[in-house]
């Protein structure tokens, strides 16, 4: 039996994952609260020969008061929200390790700078499918398409964001550990798209130094795809 | 029955008693319960397509192929002989997103939609408010032989080259994009998604018709005294959703007529990047228009379902509604809320962050009206005298169950956590809880409650219960899984998430609830029965065999062509139950005149 959340590896996971049990248990009350007095109602107030119905149309001070109470609980939800995501989305980490992801059907592309750390020119190297990056720094991510709509999910780092053609979309992370975790495609892109797996190897700073010097002295890369 | 001093008023339908052929009288009817029933007829015929579809994928999902091992290996019953004999009866992981896009389409666009606005709302609209029959029967005919139609095209579609659909029911460009640009063969999809535009805009049209129709019926033909405050909730909700339709309809099919012009004409407003050189769309801008007619057509897909609960929570707990007004200020909350948050589909697409805000906003904010209507059906009960018949224990599934589909959305709803969750299993869960708990079961509910009243005859009642435990039962087990599931991170529209070591300790969750589906499909075949025989063998229904209070229990059963021997004068509103006065088990029908202290409560 598995239930819950992977594990989470990412500094701001902690913060998604608190919203997750904040309105789980805020539903969870709603949950039980309506369904057991459903089953109660319909327990006690099942037709009896003899015993008519209450005649009543309702009352207006309970109609404000179950408007304005969930209305109320919903709108701190959404601030909490609000608090996590602006970091999430908004707070972008100054002096990150930054990688180009360029997917397409049914691959992940991905392209390193080279020791210039500037992209588009002969010292970029790419991996296919394996994303390396060093521990100890945050990451950005700058992804676009190829061809058709993709989507960088990372399940352990609570990371989502669709790559599209034609536009440059990006998201930022900062491991709390070394490891590797599967890169999940999450948005329909074709026939082949249940096996379009890559993966994330979070790796200690000097082996990924060294990863990268064998990269650099291999072959130069293919021309970049022009926009 | 007299009508006092409104006599004057109450026509015979003299006019009407020519003899019709057979053609003019059920083919080509304008006759609004003949409609209704079309429609519905036409819409079971699909749910059987549309649940096989589903079967056919919950039985991929559980058994992805013998690659993953042996256990893994099962071939697909019948299907599998006939489609992929080449394959060992195991449906190629291909074939896996064109039956899950043709399931949502046809789910959404032929069955839910047609049942809940075509058929209750043509058979249910002039009946409950005293017309003789729709505004304008001819066009009232012309909605529904443009829906069959665009059925047949989706349908056609299997048959083109590459097969239907497969960019999922959302279509997102570029993957639903031309299948050559330029000359240059792109490999993104065939014919089949061509056959899907152009049907989903006829169908469109329809939906307009019937829109257009159904307002302008409500707005001028109610009986003398069925002001706007004494129509039935169903009336309501129809009426507040053909206003959605309205306005959300044309922008679905100008975005339709858009991607059809990039697949056929060379345009590209949605296409951008290295395999379109030279186009300079914006696969984003399809997402805003979809889902700006989409989430509301989600409205679109339940609003119905709640009236026809309402009404008949109210009929069996003998009791008025709760909050009779407040439910209709919920329901018009509900419908104006539901155009700005369209967004909500789109937090991870590329879509400003800030938007994204002002999405989740009002987002959460919908989820107010809807929990009002919950606590007003729990009010309803409250002190009632409960009936349970079939139609009441599948509305009470329905609060029960739409419950957990509100309650879902919250999740979703929150901008952050829902980084996690979108496009996972969970999304799923919310959607067939919303969509078959909710609106399923009120369908249910609203066949077995109307059924007397369109065949002259009762659907079986123990038939009848023992197809809605079977069905609530291996319903939840089937979805409620998923929440779990997508919880752990099980992406939707993937074939095999044995793919993944992340996700391979929840494939048992999957031969679990496949398990459980094909007991829901197979206990389906219950209703499927009932329904048919007791259209020859059920027990003859009188006019009122529920005890209602609102109109249509006042004409015989089936309701004759024109409706209302007289043309009926209202006295109250619909749900004067148990009021001073009333009659046998609380009865007190809304065109009995001077009975009970209700005739000033409203």
């Amino acid at each position: 039996m598995s239930f819950g959340l992977p594990e989470n590896v990412a500094t701001f996971g902690e913060d998604v994952d608190a919203l997750f049990y904040l309105i789980l248990v805020i539903t969870g009350i709603a949950f039980f609260a309506v369904q057991i007095t459903l089953v109660w109602f319909v327990i006690r107030y099942r037709h009896r020969e003899g015993q008519p119905a209450r005649y009543t149309h309702g009352s207006n001070r309970i109609e404000v008061i179950w408007t304005i109470v969930p209305a109320l609980i919903l709108v701190v939800i959404a601030l909490m929200s609000q608090k996590a995501w602006a970091h999430v989305r908004l707070d972008f980490p100054k002096d990150p390790y930054v990688v180009q992801l360029e997917p397409a059907q049914f691959q992940w592309d991905i392209r390193y700078p080279g020791l210039d750390g500037k992209f588009g020119n002969d010292d970029d190297y790419m991996t296919v499918n394996k994303l390396r990056v060093p521990f100890g720094r945050p990451i950005v991510v700058e992804m676009t398409s190829k061809d058709v709509l993709h989507s960088f999910f990372l399940p352990e780092f609570r990371v989502k964001q669709d790559v599209l053609p034609g536009m440059t979309t990006k998201v930022w992370f900062e491991p709390v550990r070394t490891g590797k975790w599967e890169i999940v495609c999450a948005e329909l892109c074709g026939l082949g798209h249940y096996r379009m797996r890559g993966e994330i190897h979070v790796l200690p700073e000097a082996e990924f130094e060294k990863w990268r010097e064998d990269k650099e002295a291999g072959p130069p890369l293919p021309k970049r795809t022009p926009k | 029955m007299t009508t006092e001093a409104h006599a004057a008023h109450a026509e015979t339908h003299g006019g009407h008693h020519h003899e019709m052929g057979f053609i003019r009288k059920y083919i080509f009817s304008q006759d609004h319960k003949i409609i209704g029933i079309q429609f519905m007829l036409m819409s079971l015929v699909f749910i059987l397509l549309g649940g096989g579809l589903a079967l056919a994928l919950r039985w991929q999902l559980a058994w992805p192929g013998g690659e993953y091992g042996p256990e893994y290996a099962k071939p697909v019953p019948i299907l599998g002989k006939l489609l992929w004999s080449n394959t060992g009866g195991s449906m190629p992981k291909e074939a896996f997103p064109m039956f899950t896009t043709m399931h949502g389409t046809i789910m959404i666009f032929f069955v839910i939609i047609p049942l809940l606005v075509g058929a209750f709302g043509n058979f249910t609209v002039p009946l409950m408010i005293g017309a003789k029959d729709m505004a304008f029967p001819l066009l009232n005919m012309l909605s529904f032989w443009f829906a069959l139609p665009a059925g047949i095209i989706m349908l056609l579609s299997f048959f083109q080259e590459g097969g239907a659909a497969a960019a999922g029911w959302t279509a997102y460009p570029t993957l639903s994009g031309p299948a050559t640009w330029r000359g240059e063969p792109t490999g993104l999809s065939g014919g089949g998604q061509s056959y899907w535009l152009v049907s989903l805009i006829i169908l469109g049209t329809s939906s307009i018709m019937g829109a257009i129709n159904y307002l302008t019926t409500i707005i001028n033909m109610r009986a003398p005294g069925m002001g706007f405050f004494r129509m039935p909730l169903t009336v309501w909700s129809i009426f507040i959703t053909s206003i959605l339709v309205l306005f959300a309809t044309p922008v679905l099919a100008s975005a339709l007529g858009m991607l059809l012009f990039d697949r056929v004409g060379g345009t590209s407003f949605f296409l951008a990047g290295p395999k379109f050189p030279g186009a300079s769309g914006q696969p984003l801008l399809w997402q805003h228009l979809f889902w700006f007619y989409s989430h509301p057509a989600v409205y679109i897909m339940i609003l119905p379902a709640m009236g026809v609960v309402s009404d008949v929570l109210s009929t069996f707990s003998r009791k008025p509604i709760f909050g009779y007004k407040s439910m209709v200020f919920a329901i018009a909350g509900i419908a104006g809320l539901g155009y700005i948050v369209w967004g909500h589909h789109m937090f991870q697409s590329g879509m400003n962050p800030l938007l994204g805000t002002t999405f989740m906003v009002s987002t959460v904010l919908i989820a107010v009206p809807s929990a009002i209507k919950t606590f007003n059906w729990l009010g309803t009960l409250w002190g009632g005298s409960l009936h349970l018949t079939t139609p009441m224990l599948n509305a009470l599934a329905f609060v029960s169950m739409f419950t957990i589909g509100g309650l879902s959305g919250v999740f979703m709803a929150s901008t952050t956590f829902d980084i996690f969750i979108h496009d996972t299993y969970f999304i799923v869960a919310h959607l067939h809880y919303v969509l078959f708990g909710g609106s399923l079961f009120g369908i249910f509910a609203g066949i077995y409650y109307w059924y007397p009243k369109m065949f002259g005859r009762m659907m079986s009642e123990r038939l009848g219960k023992l197809h809605f435990w079977l069905t609530f039962i291996s319903y939840n087990l089937v979805f409620f899984p998923m929440h779990i599931i997508g919880l752990g991170g099980h992406p939707r529209r993937v074939s095999s998430i044995m793919e993944y070591d992340l996700f391979k300790p929840l494939q048992h969750w999957n031969v679990f609830m496949t398990y459980a589906a094909l007991v829901l499909g197979a206990v389906q075949l219950i209703f499927a029965w009932n329904f048919i025989a007791s259209w020859f063998l059920g027990k003859k229904a009188d006019r009122n065999p529920w005890h209602g209070n609102t109109l249509e229990w006042t004409t015989p059963s089936p309701a004759p062509h024109g409706n209302f021997e007289v043309t009926p004068i209202v006295h109250r509103g619909p749900y004067e139950y148990h009021a001073p006065g009333s009659g046998r088990d609380g009865i007190n029908p809304q065109t009995e005149p001077g009975k009970g202290a209700a005739l000033a409560a409203h």
